[in-house]
């Protein structure tokens, strides 16, 4: 460590044989004068142009979508009636697309992300955990666009279809699983969405439930507990807050998620309450249709996104309030 | 904070109460359910980590080969032979040009919020907009760019690339912050000590300390934005030329003609598309795996 600074850290220039002029007295004349309020001031920018940024992102798409907003009113967003040719711009069906696909990912990504983070803290060796940790993150460095195309080939066919069509035809008197069945619906974008937040949530979860101290793991296998009793009463009861935020900043990627859903989804605009059926979500509708948008449409199309952007905004604050509540206690 | 109160009535320890003790076959035998329910849970994404792997080498092989890797794609998809050249190219540039951008940038925050804004207020809205900011679904960062500059400028691997920086430089600035934040005291006042000034300290002994740390944040970021596609859908379009400018006309990426491929029924389009999948992981993973070397070496550590 120190033979690292040594090599790398200048030597002062202090003048041989001379008295020192005292401490920081060198720096006090010419350029180096002004070399420490610039370089202060050269990193505050850095830091506020984050705060620029985002604020000029929200002006400028807002600025662009104002005109949408005003003339559609309310109606943006609580109207089905999207015909762009007609000049109707109603997005719920956008909305409720984006809303039930992030719902289905959730249901089965969140137990699944719990079981394999407990797995990794409480049951594996320390080998296997390191393997599994470095799989997870696998999973997390696969792009988008990747999982969109093994959805549609390998996922679809092999997984998708037949389970769809399985739940049209055993549990189709359940209005939620009416057919006819497709595998391009909100149910297979949410299986893809499930595998997409599965490695964010486990990363999460996986470092909360590692904050739990030894001693309360031994003092309830002391008291006879079995391994499961041990992880209800104290890995999980310290864990939940920690939980709901991994949950929560899943959540918020999955609402935002565009490629993947895009392509398959089903791409049919409108609202329906059988999730083995086609629909749309906001990402994806503007990443199908922006290329062959135009005037009045594309600012519509930007007013969806600004309204994607809001939602996953108050998702994400809410999630890291919950975070760094967690991490104070 | 004593953790014993947190239980109800009556109860005294852990999963014990002594109104209720449950026969111990059934408790061992709820321990057994779940046991087999969380492995179960974990061989579920082992499996789908493997099969998604699987596949991309598997179908991505077939088409793979030198002409694929050095040639532009055809005028149709459905046409076969070709290749991503143009795609490659189109990527690297725009990463390329994002990186020099974001990266100075996102150090030099990350160095505001650790040595001079320490927990003001300042600080920390910066440090709370810049986690909000990594959660804005990168379709937006697309969209902005498109309303404030494309809308201006036309389609370019410029936009491309202003929209992939947005993206990485807060991922660059929290993982640079995380690593200056591990940088010893004794390290600085050794510098202090010396004389240095304080941007003297902070570029000679701060940041080379804790490079390998901001390595690895760079290498992440830079592999996120490898494979972004929705914002470069509204940025640089996409095109089937082979182009290396910056301005002035629409730019493939890697990740555009594998969306392209994937949502198009023609089987020629297809199979390139497994093969561009294939080229892009392989990209992403020698990026993140050296990351994970590059921290494994680093003699800061949490």
């Amino acid at each position: 460590m120190q033979s690292a600074v040594n090599s790398s850290a200048p030597a002062p220039p202090v003048g041989g044989g001379r008295p020192s002029p005292g401490p920081g007295a060198w720096r006090r004349t010419g350029v180096g004068r002004w070399a420490d309020p610039l370089f202060a001031i050269l990193a505050a920018l850095c830091g506020v142009l984050v705060l620029l940024v985002l604020a000029y992102m929200v002006i400028s798409t807002t600025g662009t979508a104002l005109p949408v907003f005003r003339s559609q009113g309310i109606s943006f967003v609580t109207s089905t009636d999207w015909d762009p040719n007609q000049g109707q711009f109603g997005a719920l069906a956008f909305i409720y697309g984006t809303i039930v696909t992030s719902a289905i990912a959730l249901i089965i990504a969140v137990p699944l992300s719990i079981g394999v983070a407990l797995f990794s803290t409480e049951y594996a060796p320390k080998r296997v955990r390191g393997l599994l940790t470095y799989a997870v993150d696998l999973l997390a460095a696969v792009p988008s666009v990747i999982y969109g195309l093994w959805g549609v080939f390998v996922l679809l066919p092999l997984f998708l279809q037949p389970v769809a069509d399985f739940l049209a035809k055993y549990l189709g008197w359940i209005p939620i699983f009416k057919g006819p069945a497709s595998g391009l619906s909100y149910f297979g974008a949410g299986i893809i969405l499930a595998i997409m937040i599965t490695p964010i949530i486990t990363a999460l979860t996986r470092e909360v439930l590692a904050t739990v101290p030894t001693a309360d793991r031994h003092a309830a296998f002391a008291l006879g507990a079995t391994r499961w009793e041990m992880i209800r009463a104290a890995v999980l009861p310290r864990s939940r807050a920690g939980i709901v935020g991994a949950t929560m900043l899943g959540l918020g990627r999955a609402l935002g998620e565009t490629i993947a859903v895009a392509l398959l989804v089903g791409s049919v605009a409108k609202v329906d309450a059988s999730v083995v059926r086609p629909g749309y979500s906001m990402a994806a509708v503007i990443a199908n249709t922006f290329s062959e948008a135009t005037g009045e449409h594309i600012r519509a199309l930007v007013g969806i996104g600004v309204v994607l952007f809001v939602m996953t905004v108050i998702i994400n604050m809410a999630a890291r309030a919950i975070v760094w509540r967690f991490n104070r206690i | 904070m004593s953790v014993v109160d947190r239980w109800p009535e009556g109860r005294v320890g852990p999963g014990v109460s002594l109104h209720d003790c449950r026969p111990a076959r059934r408790r061992v035998w709820r321990n057994r359910r779940n046991t087999v329910l969380i492995v179960l849970a974990t061989l579920f994404v082992l499996i789908t980590v493997g099969m998604i792997l699987v596949y991309i080498v598997l179908k991505g092989i077939q088409t793979m080969n030198w002409e694929f890797l050095t040639s532009s794609q055809p005028f149709s998809l459905r046409r076969s032979g070709g290749g991503f050249l143009n795609g490659l190219i189109g990527t690297a540039i725009m990463v390329g040009v994002a990186a020099v951008v974001s990266v100075p940038l996102g150090i030099l925050g990350a160095v505001y919020l650790v040595e001079y804004g320490k927990g003001n207020w300042l600080a920390k809205l910066i440090r709370f907009f810049a986690d909000v900011m990594t959660g804005v679904p990168s379709i937006f960062v697309g969209l902005f760019v498109y309303t404030a500059m494309v809308v201006n400028f036309g389609f370019s691997a410029l936009m491309g690339a202003v929209a992939l920086a947005i993206i990485m430089m807060p991922i660059v600035l929290r993982s640079t912050e995380e690593m200056l934040k591990l940088v010893p005291s004794e390290l600085k006042d050794a510098s202090y000590g010396l004389g240095a000034a304080k941007w003297q300290t902070v570029t000679k002994v701060i940041i080379p300390s804790a490079a390998p740390g901001i390595t690895t944040g760079v290498m992440l970021a830079i592999a996120r934005a490898a494979g972004e596609t929705a914002p470069l859908l509204l940025t640089a379009l996409g095109s089937i030329q082979l182009t290396a400018k910056l301005w002035g006309e629409p730019i493939q990426a890697l990740s555009l003609a594998i969306f392209d491929g994937a949502r198009n029924p023609f089987a020629a389009g297809q199979a390139r598309a497994w093969a561009g999948a294939l080229e892009l992981i392989i990209i992403i993973l020698v990026l993140t795996v050296l990351a994970r070397v590059i921290t494994s070496r680093s003699r800061l550590s949490r």
